[in-house]
């Protein structure tokens, strides 16, 4: 189950550390207000479905390390999907180039249509890339559930004090300087953690130096804004279930025009109102006008 | 109902026992077994059970929501839907306030009084909603204010306009409680909230529709379109005015003796009037619908079941009540002003069940079917709201005339 490959583990230290010295020195000067960093150098993890064995190791990985239940014994055909007792499922899919597996869980998006959603900001969006859950901020109104493109953010419903279940990218470990569990352990090098852009660029080659193996898009690149989560498959990716019919513009520029004419209304309709409301008054005394507002 | 109620009475100038006066309000007037109070009586009791065990044991225990359908009854209905219907406060307040149609007058009370029990009670339906009641406070304390959140403004504009409503209604108190100074100073506040109320209406109405328009992929496309928060504004007027004539209808007959002699054929000509501003705000939407739908080439989707469902809304709920409303009103028809609300009353109820609930996750493969507990607790809101109302109705004066002093004392 544990074992690594000794060259990939090493690559992956390499690469976290080369990253985490570009990321620490690009980042610093983001203002408060956009928190979020250069999206290049945001951390994202690259699945490469070509190399997934379909061992199930990142489902127990990511049990333990967020303290959630272990998979029971594994149906592979039984299509499955995350819930509030685990942050990612491994899928056996028969495609047109044979059996493919497919591990899903939150994409941490770029612009995140839940971070938007949150009136509280408990869904934040950090400027390591993780798009992380505040237990201190929620309030369980779901309003993320409801605006998830991808339909992650998953809800305790026999819960009095609920919480939101959804991968973070082992936030806490990255910021021991770790890396996500299910990267580090991952036996078959199917995933790959860096920054975007040493992601896109790996992500690139691989499809250009073994064209036959791949399908020519890397999935979680444009897709919604884009994502911290990137994969890349030997078969169209609607053949592996994932929805394609995602806009590539973020999800929510769809409500940015209806946020920023809030302030104007709310400023020009009082005035105009007054103006009405001056224009139709019918000339009556002083004393009477009061009476006739109640 | 409370037919042979006495009729209420006054603190009068004499007795100066607030205190004492509002405990002997308190105590019920008029029969206990009315069929009313049968039927709601088991039926709250069971929705307080119901509460209960959604509150030890979690919304999951009492409700089918799932982690596709995070939204289900208690949101789609209780507070999409009600939010709607209860957009004739600002409407009439508008007419009655902003344009001096004074012919509008004698309803404004009831209809603001109205409104701000539905807005206090769907914040009763959505704190029962929320995952974590308590933590509600962070969105007014501060802690994460997410502004560039839809459901933060409609949340705070929520908030604010429960206050403006609550001041527009407050001279009624102050004549009840006979505080003629008060009510002087309350009814000086009138203009100033009835022009923030309209403010703050205009953006929470169409701030709800705002709320669908990240779940682009999710609502059927015959229902998802950009102009969703400027539909949910349009659909308020007709369908908050629509509310209007029909708790208007109600009322008038139910606490028939709390009115004079001319109110029926007043209430008449409220109604023809209001028939008109239905039809013409329900052919604006009718119309916008039609742009929208030739727009978004909707047209290959017309003749699957989820077309024929929209057509189903669209005619039958939408074009016939407006057909109907116009006829009335050249015809002056009462009987049928009262069909066309009840009918764009269904509709409305219908587009908002569409969009939340019907065409959300349409092609999902468990579809959401709300529990019987869903239905009670839905039930045991109006029904307490009901009762609140009733208990106002009967003590403060808003159906009857305000107290001679309010009138001869400048």
């Amino acid at each position: 189950m544990k074992k690594i490959d000794r060259r990939f583990f090493l690559k992956a230290m390499g690469v976290t550390a080369a990253s985490l010295a570009v990321g620490t020195s690009k980042t610093t000067a983001g203002d408060p207000a956009h928190e979020v960093g250069d999206l290049p150098e945001l951390k994202g993890i690259l699945f490469d479905a070509t190399k997934c064995k379909g061992c199930y190791g990142c489902e127990y990985d990511c049990a333990w390390e967020h303290e959630l239940t272990e998979p029971d014994v594994i149906d592979e055909d039984e299509r499955r999907k995350t819930d509030h007792t685990r942050r990612t499922v491994v899928n056996k899919y028969n495609t047109s180039k044979g059996e493919v597996f497919v591990k899903t869980q939150c994409m941490n998006c770029n612009d995140p249509a839940c971070g938007a959603a949150c009136l509280t900001q408990a869904m934040h969006k950090t400027k390591e890339g993780s798009v992380i859950w505040r237990d201190e901020k929620c309030m369980g109104c779901r309003y993320c559930m409801v605006s998830c493109p991808f339909d992650m953010p998953k809800f305790e419903y026999h819960s009095t004090n609920p919480k939101i279940e959804k991968c973070d990218m082992c936030y806490h470990l990255q910021q021991q300087g770790e890396m996500p569990a299910c990267a580090y352990n991952c036996p078959n090098g199917a995933l790959y953690f860096g920054t975007r852009r040493e992601l896109i660029f790996e992500a690139n080659k691989r499809i250009a130096e073994n064209p036959e193996l791949y399908y020519p898009h890397i999935y979680g690149e444009h897709e919604a804004g884009g994502s911290s989560w990137m994969y890349i498959s030997p078969v169209p990716f609607e053949e592996l279930g994932f929805n394609t019919k995602i806009q590539n513009k973020s999800y929510p520029s769809l409500t940015k025009g209806f946020i920023s004419s809030i302030a104007p209304v709310d400023i020009l309709l009082p005035a105009a109102l007054l103006g009405i409301y001056e224009a139709t008054k019918k000339p009556k005394s002083g004393t009477h006008e009061k009476e006739e507002l109640s | 109902m409370n037919k042979a109620a006495p009729q209420p009475l006054y603190l009068d100038n004499h007795e100066n026992n607030t205190f004492k006066f509002i405990l002997n309000e308190l105590k019920p007037k008029g029969k206990i077994f009315t069929p009313f109070n049968i039927i709601s009586i088991p039926v709250i009791i069971t929705g307080l059970i119901i509460m209960y065990i959604r509150f030890t044991q979690g919304i999951g225990s009492v409700t089918n929501l799932s982690q596709e359908v995070p939204w289900g009854l208690w949101i789609g209905f209780d507070v999409v839907t009600g939010v709607a219907f209860a957009g004739g406060a600002y409407v009439l307040v508008f007419m009655v306030y902003i344009l001096n149609l004074e012919k509008y007058r004698p309803i404004v009370r009831v209809t603001v009084l109205n409104g701000f029990l539905a807005y206090l009670f769907y914040s009763a339906a959505l704190l029962l909603d929320l995952g974590r009641p308590l933590s509600i406070i962070n969105v007014i304390i501060g802690n994460g204010f997410g502004v560039s959140s839809v459901l933060f403004l409609v949340g705070w504009h929520f908030l604010l306009y429960m206050l403006a409503l609550l001041l527009e209604f407050s001279p009624a108190i102050a004549e009840w409680l006979n505080a003629r100074k008060a009510r002087k100073f309350l009814s000086g506040l009138t203009l100033a909230a009835v022009i923030f109320g309209i403010t703050l209406s205009a953006l929470h109405q169409s701030g709800v529709g705002a709320l669908f328009l990240m779940a682009k992929d999710k609502i059927h496309p015959l229902w998802y379109n950009a102009y969703m928060p400027l539909m949910f504004v349009v659909s308020s007027v007709f369908g908050g005015i629509s509310m209007v004539i029909l708790e208007g209808s109600i009322s008038s007959k139910v606490f028939d003796y709390q009115l004079d002699k001319d109110h029926h054929k007043q209430h008449n000509s409220i109604l023809h009037g209001l028939s008109k501003v239905c039809a013409v705000g329900m052919f604006v939407y009718f119309f916008m619908q039609i742009l929208i739908f030739v727009h978004q080439q909707n047209m290959p989707y017309l003749f699957s079941p989820m077309g024929l469902w929209f057509m189903f809304e669209m005619l039958g709920f939408v074009l016939l009540p407006m057909l109907l409303f116009f006829q009335s009103y050249r015809t002056h028809n009462i009987g049928m002003i009262k069909v066309a609300s009840v009918l764009t009353l269904l509709g409305i109820v219908l587009n908002r069940m569409n969009i939340s609930i019907i065409a959300f996750q349409y092609d999902s493969v468990v579809r959401y079917v709300p529990t019987w507990q869903e239905f009670v607790v839905t039930l045991t809101i109006i029904f307490i709201e009901i009762w609140v109302l009733r208990w106002i109705i009967t003590r403060m004066p808003i159906l009857r005339k305000s107290p001679d002093w309010v009138n001869n004392n400048h």
